[in-house]
């Protein structure tokens, strides 16, 4: 059972049974549009001009229904017999033989012409309703497919009976219970030839294959759906080794989930530019520039680390081969073989011109499916508006990038912008669909050109704002700081000679400084000796006036005593000659 | 356009027609194509014919052998080719020009 069905009786159990019954075909892509597959226990038309591939999706639907769903089926074939069928099919890997042996499926190829008959009076279609009736039941299909009922009508002549009997028909399937796809031929302004969509009031299912640019890509379109939504865009399909692939529009809402998990770009700097830890995973980078700055060899890092972590990458080329791709990693010192080797890295390098856009991403949806990587490179995107307008561009890289996301797988894509316009400007188209926009550029100056990287943006984290010069050495992708000063931004030589330059005038500066720095330490030892030398000077000064001093007391001190002496000798009143003297 | 030699190359005396009516139960259609294909035989190939019936309905599985689709159908299966003629066989005109019988 589809898992539509389990889902509708969560939601309205109670309405269950009235909620229109789906069937998945098993159609890749066609069930998502449809939500659920055809309406179960109806007819389905599906028309379109011859080659658009209206058997092969009905053989889809009933080859996946006994395969995938345990549903047998029959198949009236009104065009090709059972052998031919078998021999048509056989290339897209379905055993009709098997099936048949297994009772899965019943094919009753039926054949009229209608040089052989003669209509003689009034008849029904009574012996093809009898053939149906025996098919169906011996093998219990509960789905079937007509092949195309409009033959009949270049076989038998009368429309009347045809017509009635047609109807007949619709009500009697419906009544049996089986879920039926008849084909009709696309007429000159309506959906078949005969009109018989106007028996057929349930579901029509429209094929088309259109011619752009010389390359044809198939659409589909659900035209009419009673009773249920559906999408109701034209959506490309392409039939390839495994059937018929519809690539839904988007993945019907943004709905994927966000990691938070961070994963190195293998340019350490460039992590660094990024809040320090990296893209986050699941998210989509673009990395455009102009031609030969290097934005393969950047994808090529993100590939190469994805792979030395253990993690698959899955790399989609369209300028480059294989081996050239390899060996011109490895004259930047990224070594990818063992990588290829051991099945990590998977490389699939295709002219954008090979086919259509939208068998392109079918392509890749397959081979996303198969491998299951955890990062996708498609380098470049931009070579795509070589086989479609700009517009579908966009609208298959928003199908692309949201089906990654879904899947949780990094993506990488680079873009090739025009010399000398306004690089940013071409990019914007695709730019809002990425999460981390670098761009590599050309910074001229001085005689030469080198790459100058910058963050446009990072969604979801801090990121650099500065400019980076874009080295690629022996070793790989390295980030260096550019010059920013007045003369502008200086890269390579010149920048080398700038910093020369500076380191010069640094040492020079130096220099001076430490001169500097001697002269003062020279006064102040100058100054400190002259302080010595006063100090010096004075205390001789000091001493010398101190010993003047004593003199003077002593000589004083003489005196007095020769006054006493004299007072003595003169035979004086002593204590008037002290009371004197203590006055005087 | 038939011309007038064609009568007399085919000797429709010596030969034994095998006719064979397909239908699908007792339907209005089938017992009047049957009554409509005895009378035809009996008029023009009395003795020289035999009609099988053979009824869906019982052997679906028949059905497949003379791409049967329409119902009722009768095929001429001798002589050679085998001629298909659908239709409860009331417009006598066309089943004798379908089963190559020239009327006497």
């Amino acid at each position: 059972m589809g898992t539509y069905e389990s889902k509708a009786n969560v939601g309205h159990t109670v309405e269950s049974l009235d909620v229109l019954q789906k069937v998945p075909t098993g159609i890749k892509g066609f069930d998502e549009i449809t939500v659920g597959g055809l309406p179960r226990g109806r007819t389905t038309l599906v028309c379109g001009s011859a080659g658009s591939g209206k058997t092969l999706f009905a053989l889809e639907f009933l080859v996946r229904g006994a395969i995938d769903h345990g549903e047998p089926g029959v198949f009236v074939a009104f065009e090709e017999t059972a052998v031919e069928l078998t021999q048509s099919v056989a290339s897209l890997g379905f055993d009709l033989d098997d099936l048949v042996a297994r009772k899965m499926l019943a094919i009753d190829y039926v054949h009229v012409e209608r040089s052989e008959i003669l209509e003689t009076g009034d008849y029904d279609l009574n012996g093809l309703f009898v053939r149906l009736e025996y098919a169906i039941s011996s093998v219990g299909a509960k789905r079937v497919v007509i092949d195309s009922l409009e033959t009949l009508f270049s076989a038998l002549g009368n429309e009347g009976i045809l017509r009635s009997e047609f109807r007949r028909l619709f009500r009697w399937l419906k009544d049996r219970g089986v879920t039926a796809i008849i084909t009709g031929e696309r007429g000159d302004g309506t959906l078949t030839r005969h009109g018989i969509e106007e028996y057929v009031s349930d579901c029509v299912i429209l094929l088309e294959q259109r011619v752009h640019e010389r390359v044809a890509t198939r659409y589909l379109r659900v035209v009419k759906y009673r009773g249920t939504m559906h999408g109701t865009n034209e959506y490309p399909f392409l039939i390839h080794a495994g059937g018929i692939s519809v690539v839904p529009v988007t993945s019907l809402g943004l709905t994927h989930p966000a990691s938070d998990e961070r994963m190195s770009t293998g340019v350490p700097r460039l992590d660094a530019m990024l809040g320090g830890k990296g893209i986050y995973r699941g998210s989509s980078v673009l990395i455009s520039g102009t031609p030969g700055t290097g934005k393969s060899s950047l994808a090529a890092h993100v590939a190469n680390s994805a792979c030395r972590r253990g993690e698959r990458c899955l790399y989609f080329a369209f300028e480059e081969s294989q081996g050239q791709f390899v060996r011109n990693m490895r004259s930047i010192g990224l070594d990818l073989k063992p990588w290829l080797d051991q099945g990590r890295l998977q490389f699939h390098a295709s002219r954008p011109t090979l086919f259509g856009l939208e068998m392109h991403l079918a392509n890749m949806h397959r081979l996303i499916e198969a491998f299951d990587p955890s990062v996708v490179v498609v380098d470049p995107v931009t070579n795509f508006a070589m086989v479609a307008t700009n517009h579908e561009v966009r609208a298959m890289l928003m199908r692309l990038v949201d089906f990654l996301k879904s899947r949780g797988i990094t993506a990488v894509f680079t873009s090739l912008t025009a010399g000398g316009g306004a690089l940013e400007e071409t990019d914007v188209g695709i730019s809002s669909l990425m999460d981390t926009w670098l761009l590599v550029q050309f910074l001229e100056g001085s005689g030469e050109r080198n790459r100058g990287l910058y963050v446009l943006k990072s969604r979801g984290m801090m990121h650099s704002n500065q400019v980076r010069e874009f080295h690629m050495g022996a070793h790989g992708i390295d980030l260096l700081d550019v010059y920013v000063g007045p003369a502008g931004v200086l890269t390579g030589t010149a920048r080398q000679a700038q910093e020369a330059k500076e380191r010069a005038e640094a040492i020079t500066r130096q220099q001076e400084m430490d001169r500097k720095q001697r002269d003062l330490a020279r006064k102040r030892a100058q100054l400190e000796a002259q302080i010595l030398a006063l100090r010096a000077e004075f205390e001789a000064e000091e001493q010398e006036v101190l010993a003047n001093l004593d003199q003077d007391k002593r000589r004083e001190l003489n005196l007095s005593r020769d006054r006493e002496q004299m007072a003595r000798l003169r035979q004086a009143d002593p204590s008037r000659q002290q009371n004197g003297g203590s006055a005087g | 356009m038939t011309s007038p030699l064609d009568g007399i190359s085919r000797d429709v005396t010596s030969e034994i027609w095998e006719l064979r009516l397909y239908v699908a139960g007792q339907t209005r259609k089938s017992l009047l194509a049957l009554g409509n294909l005895r009378r035809l035989c009996e008029e023009h190939l009395a003795g020289k014919y035999h009609i099988e019936i053979v009824d869906l309905l019982q052997h679906p599985q028949l059905a497949e052998g003379d791409q049967i689709l329409a119902i009722p159908t009768l095929v001429r299966r001798l002589p050679e080719p085998i001629r298909k003629i659908i239709g409860d066989l009331s417009n006598t005109e066309r089943v004798l020009v379908g089963l190559d019988i020239r009327p006497h």
